[in-house]
């Protein structure tokens, strides 16, 4: 079921993990045991369907995980396409694995960093997960103080949030760049425009090796024909599909094609 | 080997950062009032400065004051770590020279993530 409906691939060295996640779940559904749960299961019991699947995806993240993910964007990325773009002033952003949003809301915080948007800039920038309780949380821009501890500068915590009692909540300018959408990564990409950067890191780890390439040659079909993709510092997707080229000394980031002109953002 | 001085008053806390700094192979050297942390910073100054915000004699702020105002002052980082978590005693710290900000309670995590930060690790 879970392959089937989101792609993920439990074997049976995940089954520790798989009985630890459930427990919640059976304890909210009023199960005595994984037995009784699976059975259920398969009579399609939809609501009993989405718990599980968001009891089994991985929604560990942080604001400026793997920073030099985000360096590479900012010194590398952005500095061609804000070239490319000059005439359109238009950028399309896809976080297409976003958990409770740090990923989305730190390219916002790099973006509104170049002030874009006061240059007369549009930018699209847009949050999906599987999960819905990530995306409500990615929608809601409220964080505790662990989770802004890990990744956050002190002073971009200051300029970038507001405390309420323990909590930190994203300012408005920040939230209104970022669009949050429950998303499947096997459903049809058609609502998304045409992008100039996916970012999709730790999420192709966990498909089987037909869902990876169907996702990669997907996100191929959207993205212009200099458009970045990012994915984790430990995945490639070089040689996978239609062919992505790394970018030397960037681990994580390639492009659609070999860009005639890389712009490197000078200091 | 980089020294990190810590100064808290609580022995406990103490004991757990010394512990994770290890880990994280720093040096370490414990003072429990900011009289005894500026004494140990003239005597050999640290690398690294991990500070409570409420010390006895001279508070978390009297201190950081007092370590930058020393002839090499600006060589170490400092780091308050503190449950005073508002906004206005974290711009007070920064405006008295501080580098970082960590809000206790903390883990190994998070002194990793904001050592990451200043250039530690």
């Amino acid at each position: 079921m879970m392959q089937r409906r989101a792609g993920i691939v439990l074997t049976e060295k995940k089954s520790h993990l798989v009985e630890n996640r459930l427990g919640p779940v059976m304890r909210r559904f009023g199960f005595k045991d994984t037995a009784s749960l699976l059975a259920e299961l398969r009579h399609g019991h939809e609501a009993l369907v989405q718990a599980v699947i968001e009891a089994m995806t991985t929604n560990d993240s942080a604001f400026f995980r793997d920073r030099k993910t985000f360096d590479e964007f900012r010194d590398i990325v952005l500095p061609s396409l804000l070239v490319a773009r000059a005439s359109t002033k238009r950028l399309s952003i896809w976080c297409a694995a976003c958990a409770a949003g740090q990923e989305a809301y730190s390219l916002a915080m790099l973006l509104d960093d170049r002030k874009l948007l006061a240059e007369g800039w549009t930018i699209d920038l847009y949050a999906t997960d599987i999960n819905g309780q990530m995306i409500a949380r990615g929608e809601e821009g409220l964080y505790s103080q662990f989770e802004v501890q890990r990744g956050l500068p002190i002073r971009r915590l200051l300029t970038c949030f507001t405390q309420e009692g323990n909590s930190w909540r994203i300012t408005p300018h920040l939230r209104r760049m970022v669009t949050f959408r429950k998303f499947n990564l096997l459903d049809s990409f058609g609502w998304l425009p045409d992008l100039d950067v996916v970012f999709c890191r730790n999420v192709l780890m966990y498909f089987d090796q037909k869902t990876r390439l169907s996702v990669i040659d997907r996100i191929a079909d959207i993205l212009a024909p200099d458009g970045a993709l990012l994915v984790g510092p430990a995945e490639s997707v070089a040689g996978v599909g239609v062919g992505f080229t790394p970018v030397e000394n960037a681990p994580g980031l390639f492009y659609k094609a070999r860009p005639v002109q890389l712009l490197r953002r000078a200091g | 080997m980089k020294t990190c001085l810590v100064v808290d008053d609580s022995r406990v806390i103490r004991k757990i950062t010394c512990r994770i700094l290890k880990e994280l192979a720093f040096h370490t050297v414990e003072a429990d009032n900011g009289e005894e942390a500026l004494v140990l910073c003239r005597r050999n100054m640290p690398d690294v400065i991990l500070l409570d915000w409420n010390l006895p004699h001279m508070s978390g702020v009297e201190f950081v004051r007092s370590v930058r105002a020393e002839k090499n002052g600006s060589v170490p980082v400092v780091l308050f770590c503190t449950t005073e978590n508002d906004v206005s005693h974290i711009s007070e710290a920064l405006g008295a020279g501080a580098d970082e900000y960590i809000m206790k309670p903390f883990d190994k995590s998070i002194i990793e993530a904001k050592f990451s930060e200043v250039g530690l690790m």
